[in-house]
């Protein structure tokens, strides 16, 4: 359980402060690198699929009015083509959701940094900067490919500029990409999630068990609510592993007749409620670290 | 134990109310703010404290991170469309064109006249180094631009170059491709600014030695007049946006490199914001620009009437960006 508490502090560099005018700290979580990959890629997918809706209908329009219609067709291409590459982030970011179909998907939304409301120009500006990051380059390249001059020093030139703007959200804390940074505004997690029920319910006829004080105030706030994730998921690969390891911490033997569940049941409802118990007094122990010197945080 | 100290009573006691919540955020995110009725609207503020103040409570008394979690993620939801953008979106562009575009324009000033004066001399220098050895032309006009335009080319040739309706392809066509065209070499030229501004500037001055060049080879067959009437009835429009638009990208790079009291980074973060304000309009300009040339300039074929548009077109974005106007109220 050692790396625990370093994942915790991990988490917590994570965190970025929102105070609303109510005065209560959102407590924002920014998005990683994967998410954003993820709801960037899906996004492309889309677009892709729109591009391709695009010849579709195109093709539909030339094929029933044939060679009159070729004057709209061209025109409804370029403009399409236009809209798609320039509008297609910024008219879903500007919308209530401030999100793109990909940032849905993967629970993301453009939020200001000021913790002001999203304006439409921090959009735009974010996203017209996509255009030095990703579509210029890409555009070269592909532009070059499809021209049959594409040489490999010119592929590599394109793919070494899309890495320096990619990655760069990796070098600074708040994962912002040059458009974030323009725009003032960074992309944090705010998923829909539906509040799933109380852990530590107790079935009739699971052995009793009784800790001593001692016995719960060996672990802190943190093992507890990694606890509660873990009798949450419920796998049995991990609760045995889990169960062993706190009976030998509080040096109560395992009775060998696989009440591992109902034990960390028991356990989990009387520390929480202890745990619970020194809160209303101001004690907060953050993990089996902390020795209440400290401030806490 | 009281229902507010003990965590699992509470929760049963407000679960109701976050549910409530949840189900109008729902709502009012699949669809519209529209899609609540007065009810919902007046419920919202008093359910939005409610969970808020739910959180705080949670977080001082209860070490369910579940319930923590969830309250966070609603209570952010929540604060989002609350404090969101609210105003329906017709009074938003009303606003826009009204008060944010030309203040934005207004605001790079400094910038444009920079802009202007590099294109000037660009201008200037392609048109002397022409004059003086016509070698230099094709240094500053590529080929495949020129269609033939150069200086081997007879002074009929070149004049019909200019009354000539486009070639095969139909107007409306030629007017979206320019536009297309155009705008996406403004988007980038405001993008660049990034690198400090020095690739907007080199592309400005490369557009601008161009025309120059242009100038210069026209001049020598005599045609400066009829050249001037091809280019003003959308250049004047199309010349201006794309100095604006370097004007945005200037913007950018001059904050990044001097900051002044703000730092760095947040003086990026307001120029950014001026210059795609700016941007957008830059595009709507080129819009204009590309339906003057792909029809103005192919069905109206006389000189003066050329000028005249041209000039009109001038005057009608310079009164709107700079012209003083009255603040109507509170302006903020």
């Amino acid at each position: 359980m050692v790396d625990w508490a370093m994942r915790n502090r991990a988490e917590q560099s994570w965190r970025r402060t929102l105070i609303t005018p109510e005065g209560v700290d959102l407590n924002l979580r920014l998005a990683d690198a994967w998410q954003r990959l993820g709801a960037f890629l899906i996004d492309l997918l889309v677009m892709v699929g729109m591009l391709a809706l695009l010849h579709l209908v195109l093709a539909i329009i030339l094929s029933i009015t044939g060679r009159s219609g070729r004057e709209v067709s061209a025109i409804l291409y370029l403009l399409g083509l236009f809209v798609l590459r320039n509008f297609y982030f910024i008219l879903q970011e500007v919308g209530p959701r401030a999100a793109t179909i990909g940032k849905r998907a993967t629970g993301l939304r453009v939020v200001a940094r000021s913790g002001e409301r999203l304006t439409a120009d921090r959009v735009i500006a974010r996203n017209l900067m996509r255009e030095i990051e990703f579509y210029l380059p890409v555009s070269f390249v592909i532009g070059d490919l499809a021209r049959g001059e594409a040489d490999w020093l010119l592929a590599l030139g394109g793919i070494a500029w899309v890495l320096i703007f990619v990655l760069f959200p990796l070098f600074n804390r708040d994962r912002m990409r040059i458009g974030d940074l323009l725009a003032g505004t960074w992309v944090v997690r705010a998923p829909k999630r539906d509040l799933q029920g109380d852990v530590g319910n107790v079935w009739e006829g699971s052995p009793q068990f009784r800790f001593t004080d001692a016995q719960l105030d060996v672990y802190g706030v943190f093992e507890l609510q990694t606890l509660e994730k873990v009798l949450r998921d419920s796998r049995p690969e991990a609760i045995v592993p889990v169960a062993g390891a706190i009976r030998r911490k509080i040096g109560m033997p395992d009775d060998g007749e696989g009440h591992d569940y109902a034990f960390l049941t028991a356990y989990y409802n009387a520390a929480r409620a202890r745990m619970e118990r020194g809160l209303l007094f101001g004690k907060r122990k953050l993990d089996k670290y902390d020795t209440g010197s400290g401030t806490g945080g | 134990m009281t229902a507010l100290t003990n965590p699992r009573t509470f929760r049963a006691a407000r679960e109701h109310e976050w549910g409530q919540l949840e189900e109008i955020l729902r709502r009012a995110e699949e669809r519209s703010v529209r899609a609540l009725d007065d009810e919902d609207l007046r419920a919202l503020p008093v359910l939005y404290r409610g969970a808020l103040s739910s959180l705080s409570v949670a977080r001082e008394t209860s070490l369910d991170l579940e319930l923590v979690t969830y309250l966070e993620g609603l209570c952010a939801r929540a604060y989002f469309f609350v404090y969101g953008v609210r105003t329906p979106l017709r009074s938003r562009i009303a606003a826009f064109f009204a008060r944010d575009l030309p203040r934005a324009m207004r605001s790079l000033w400094r910038e444009t006249l920079i802009t202007l004066l590099l294109t000037a001399i660009g201008a200037l220098a392609g048109y002397l180094l022409v004059m003086s050895d016509h070698g230099w032309f094709d240094a500053f006009v590529s080929s495949e631009l020129a269609g033939g335009r150069d200086f081997s080319a007879s002074t009929e040739f070149l004049r019909n170059a200019l009354y000539d309706d486009g070639g095969e392809n139909p107007l409306s066509v030629f007017a979206a491709f320019l536009f297309t065209h155009n705008a996406q070499i403004s988007l980038l030229c405001f993008a660049l600014g990034f690198a400090f501004g020095v690739p907007t500037i080199m592309l400005l001055i490369m557009n601008a030695t161009m025309l120059g060049a242009i100038f210069a080879l026209y001049a020598s067959h005599g045609l400066t007049f009829a050249l001037g009437g091809w280019l003003s009835i959308h250049g004047t429009t199309e010349i201006f946006a794309i100095i604006l638009a370097a004007a945005a990208g200037l913007r950018i790079g001059w904050s990044v490199v001097f900051p002044g009291e703000k730092t760095r980074l947040a003086a990026a973060a307001v120029a950014g914001r001026t210059a795609a304000l700016a941007m957008v309009g830059v595009v709507l300009m080129l819009l204009c620009a590309g339906l003057l040339e792909g029809f103005g300039r192919q069905l109206i074929v006389e000189d003066w009437a050329r000028y005249t548009i041209g000039g009109i077109m001038l005057a009608f974005w310079c009164a709107y960006f700079y012209l003083p106007r009255r603040r109507p109220g509170a302006d903020g």
